[in-house]
């Protein structure tokens, strides 16, 4: 790639306007990635509360620190604010609109009012959440299984329902601008080929949003409809049929743990090219990979179903897919490995990030193959070890990687270096808190304490006790950031257009960007990742 | 602490298990070993020799293929398993489960009725007809290694063989609102001669003698009976026949067909019939429900012998 240090940086992004209302009506899409930044920061901490919460109750089988009924409140809303507020807008809304127009060479993405438009309607599902836990809070899980959703729970379904799918539009709308802005806004000469794969896997990512969402809408309306007017639908009571919620709601939510997934696995792609400065092994298997996870993660959600009342031969059906689905995964472990080979790898923060996130997405991985595994998942499934299990994919994996990806892309954003040595020392902290906090639950799992449980029998205490203490750290470790790169956004150093010698388009701009991104509108020549040629 | 191995299932799902457990560690290990040794050795500053990347077809093409054959290896293993866990022999002696907001109510055949607990023999397959009288339950027995969830209107089975006698723990492992977690009970496996003294105290009027009491109360004689004037099928030897319906398709008269021909009469209708059997929705809890189907069955059946 043609690399153009600028000599005199315009005015960054960032000095365009300073008052609220100049954030407020931005149409910049690096302002609406941060805009998005400060909400979800705001809703995993939040989210983290609650988590806090379930963890101390647990640390005694007697239910004794809150009630039942504010246990299952505190979980469904950490489910409901991690899944919905967090995890499915983390990478996309924030690293993925500052960094897709810049990484293929464009001025903004396509559509920048339905932009601000999304981050809007994210905020207003935030509140209507909110407000759902104000007055009482809302006790389904997140899943929202009916009938206890529609007849039974005498909690706030309403609120939290309207919330959600007020908030999945929002996610259509940015899946909606990035496929647009991907087919028609590449700089001359990106071709498809040459995208780094971050863009692909926001490409794939955009493509589920876009056809699963309205699905996860049309399923909440009908909670509503039921709820509301006694529509019979789901609940048997009234002629409806409660598996069939079952089917609508994993339809579009395995897919989601697609849509947490795959930025993750586009952001480690950067990091680990990077890390070990080496172009990406088997490039084309690894896009093959994303569009085969993003294609085969829409046939597989009966998995979540073979002892819900689900037919014999539909569970076969779903567990081998399940189990096809597994192999593009099994692929990029073995390609990121394959990269750092005869590579001129540095241990920085984003590194150690993506190293951690490779392992811990490798153990969450293999045990989605216990639970594809019809005979096992029986004994297995709405018991920790799945609890367990999606922790390791969405936090071990997810969030591992936005943490990796906001180190490695901060100096662009803010302009700002942050502390190193503290980055690393957060880092590997949070490693083993992590595993600390969840390995146990593997355990638990298996030896059969279910799930969604406020007491438990003695016998589970002393790993109970482990997970508790794992995850302190963790908290910990979660903290630390935002007080080095809140201290760094006064004190860091000043970033240079490319702190980390890196390839791509986005470090041949300045730090942070001008307005519209690029002063000449940049021309490629090669494939991404052309490190050491 | 170790999970106890109760049920003919155990052994067999424990030995998934742990080849699995063992395949995956080993994958583990291995790909933990590789990218540390890489760590290593290209760490940035040591002389190891760097090449310019290239990428291998083949090297592609080998851990794409070898994962996807053994993962359909223990696919296989799987599914066998599985289909063994679903389908319950013809000798299966029923025993009817009614799920509740936050109870289990057990109903034997010879009318012993328990709540939050299920004594069962030693080495007699038991099939459990299962129903919720509310919202999704899920029965599970972890020493069994069976789950299955329980849904209103609606039967759902579970089979399992115990082959150790003792005390295990049954959970609720579908959350079913405030007291899910309080929603737990135990299975009592017993030796046949205990189990079958245990029956005689516990007898009560056997379950098929109530659900004859309620067809004659319900009016259910009244349109059934050979003598009635009304047009309306015999009900002998229906239970575990094949019955055509009106839309020309045939269902199999179990438990479930049953149940909804007294709940939901208009959902299936037999061939030949007018659509005129009342619902009995609403008036019938799932106990008397099972009674009648209970008393049903006993009316002449392929499979099993009246009581
Ligand atoms: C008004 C008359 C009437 C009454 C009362 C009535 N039934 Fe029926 N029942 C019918 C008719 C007619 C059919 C066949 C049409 C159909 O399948 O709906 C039928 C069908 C059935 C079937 C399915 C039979 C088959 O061959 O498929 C069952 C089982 C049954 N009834 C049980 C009951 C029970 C138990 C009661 C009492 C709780 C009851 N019925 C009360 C008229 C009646
Ligand atoms: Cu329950
Ligand atoms: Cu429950």
């Amino acid at each position: 790639m043609s690399t153009v240090e600028l000599a005199s940086p315009a005015r960054s992004y960032l000095e365009e306007g300073y008052g609220l209302r100049s954030w407020l009506t931005t149409h910049d899409h690096k302002r609406i990635a941060v805009l998005y930044g400060i909400g979800i920061t705001f809703f995993f901490f939040l989210g983290g509360l609650a988590a806090a919460l379930i963890r101390w109750e647990l640390v005694t089988p007697a239910g004794d620190l809150v009630s039942a009924e504010t246990y299952n409140k505190a979980f469904t809303f950490h489910g409901v604010v991690m899944v919905w507020f967090f995890l499915i807008p983390s990478i996309p809304a924030t690293l993925g609109n500052f960094l897709l127009p810049l990484m293929i060479g464009a001025r903004d993405v396509a559509f920048p009012r339905l932009n601000l438009f999304s981050w809007y309607l994210y905020v207003v599902g935030g509140i209507f959440t909110l407000g759902c836990l104000l007055l009482g809070g809302v006790d389904t899980g997140w899943t929202f299984y009916t009938p206890f959703s529609t007849m039974f729970s005498n909690s706030h379904v309403l609120m939290a329902v309207v919330g959600v799918f007020i908030v999945g539009f929002s996610s259509i709308f940015t899946g909606l601008n990035f496929i647009v802005t991907v087919h028609t806004m590449r700089a001359p000469g990106m071709t498809w080929m040459r995208l780094p794969l971050f863009v692909w896997s926001m490409y794939a990512v955009a493509l589920v949003m876009i056809l699963a969402t309205p699905v996860l809408a049309m399923t909440l309306s009908l909670i509503g409809l039921e709820r509301l007017f006694g529509v019979g639908i789901f609940d048997p009571a009234l002629g409806g049929d409660p598996v069939l919620f079952q089917h609508f709601f994993w339809f579009y939510s395995h897919p989601a743990v697609y849509i947490m997934i795959l930025p993750a696995m586009g952001v480690v792609s950067e990091l680990i090219t990077h890390g070990a400065r080496r172009r990406i092994f088997g490039y084309r298997f690894m896009v093959y990979a994303i569009i085969g996870i993003a294609v085969v993660g829409f046939l597989v959600w009966g998995h979540h179903m073979f002892v819900a009342g689900q037919s014999m031969y539909a569970s076969i059906v779903f567990s081998i897919l399940s189990f096809i689905i597994a192999v593009p995964s099994a692929i990029k472990v073995f390609n990121w490995t394959a990269t750092l080979y005869k590579g001129d790898i540095s241990f920085d923060a984003p590194m150690l990030y993506a190293l951690g996130f490779v392992g811990l997405f490798m153990l969450g991985g293999l045990t989605g193959l216990f639970l594809a595994a019809t005979a096992l998942d029986v004994n297995l499934t709405d018991t920790y070890f799945v609890v367990a299990h999606f922790h390791y994919i969405m936090v071990g994996g997810a969030v591992m990687a936005y943490l990796g990806g906001i180190h490695y892309w901060w100096p662009k954003i803010t302009g700002r270096l942050y502390s190193e040595a503290w980055a690393r020392f957060a880092a590997i902290l949070m490693f083993f808190g992590f595993n600390l906090t969840f390995f146990p639950q593997y355990i638990l799992g298996w030896e059969g304490m279910p799930r969604r449980y406020h007491e438990y029998l003695p016998q589970f205490q002393v790993w109970n006790v482990l997970s508790s203490a794992g995850a302190t750290i963790l908290g910990v470790a979660y903290v630390l950031p935002l007080v080095y790169l809140a201290w760094s956004l006064r004190y860091g150093a000043r970033a240079g257009a490319n702190p980390w010698d890196a390839t791509g388009l986005e470090w041949q701009t300045s730090s942070p960007p001008p307005p519209h991104n690029f002063e000449q509108v940049p021309v490629v020549h090669e494939g991404p990742y052309a490190y050491r040629r | 602490m170790t999970l106890p191995q109760a049920s003919s299932f155990a052994p067999n799902v424990d030995h998934l298990f742990d080849t699995l457990l063992a395949l995956c560690t080993l994958v583990v290990v291995g790909v933990f070993t590789v990218m540390i040794v890489f760590c290593v050795k290209y760490r940035r500053g040591t002389s190891a020799e760097r090449t310019p990347a290239r990428s291998h077809l083949g090297v592609e093409l080998t851990w794409t293929l070898v994962p996807f054959v053994l993962f359909m290896g223990i696919f296989g293993w799987s599914v066998h398993l599985w289909i063994r866990l679903r389908t319950p022999p013809k000798d299966a002696q029923p025993i009817y489960v009614v799920a509740k907001q936050w109870m289990w109510k057990v109903q034997h055949p010879g009318g012993q009725r328990e709540i939050d607990q299920l004594h069962v023999p030693v080495g007699q397959p038991i099939r459990l007809v299962m129903t919720s009288q509310d919202v999704i339950h899920s029965f599970y027995v972890p020493a069994f290694r069976v789950k299955q969830d329980v849904l209103p209107d609606r039967y759902t089975e579970l089979w399992f063989t115990a082959t150790q006698a003792g005390t295990y723990h049954l959970f609720c492992a579908e959350f079913c609102g405030t007291d899910h977690s309080r929603m737990r009970g135990e299975v009592v496996v017993m030796a046949p001669a205990d189990y079958a003294r245990w029956l005689q105290a516990h007898a009560g009027i056997g379950l098929a003698a109530q659900g004859a009491a309620l067809f004659r109360r319900l009016g259910c004689s009244g349109c059934h009976d050979p003598q009635s004037g009304v047009h309306a099928p015999s009900l002998e030897n229906l239970y575990g026949s094949t019955v055509p319906l009106s839309d020309g398709s045939q269902v199999l008269a179990d438990e479930r067909y049953l149940h909804d021909s007294i709940l939901l009469p208009k959902k299936q209708v037999a061939a030949g019939y007018a659509p005129i059997m009342p619902s009995f929705e609403g008036r019938l809890g799932e106990e008397d429900v099972l009674a009648l189907v209970a008393y049903l069955k006993t009316r002449g059946t392929q499979t099993e012998k009246p009581e």
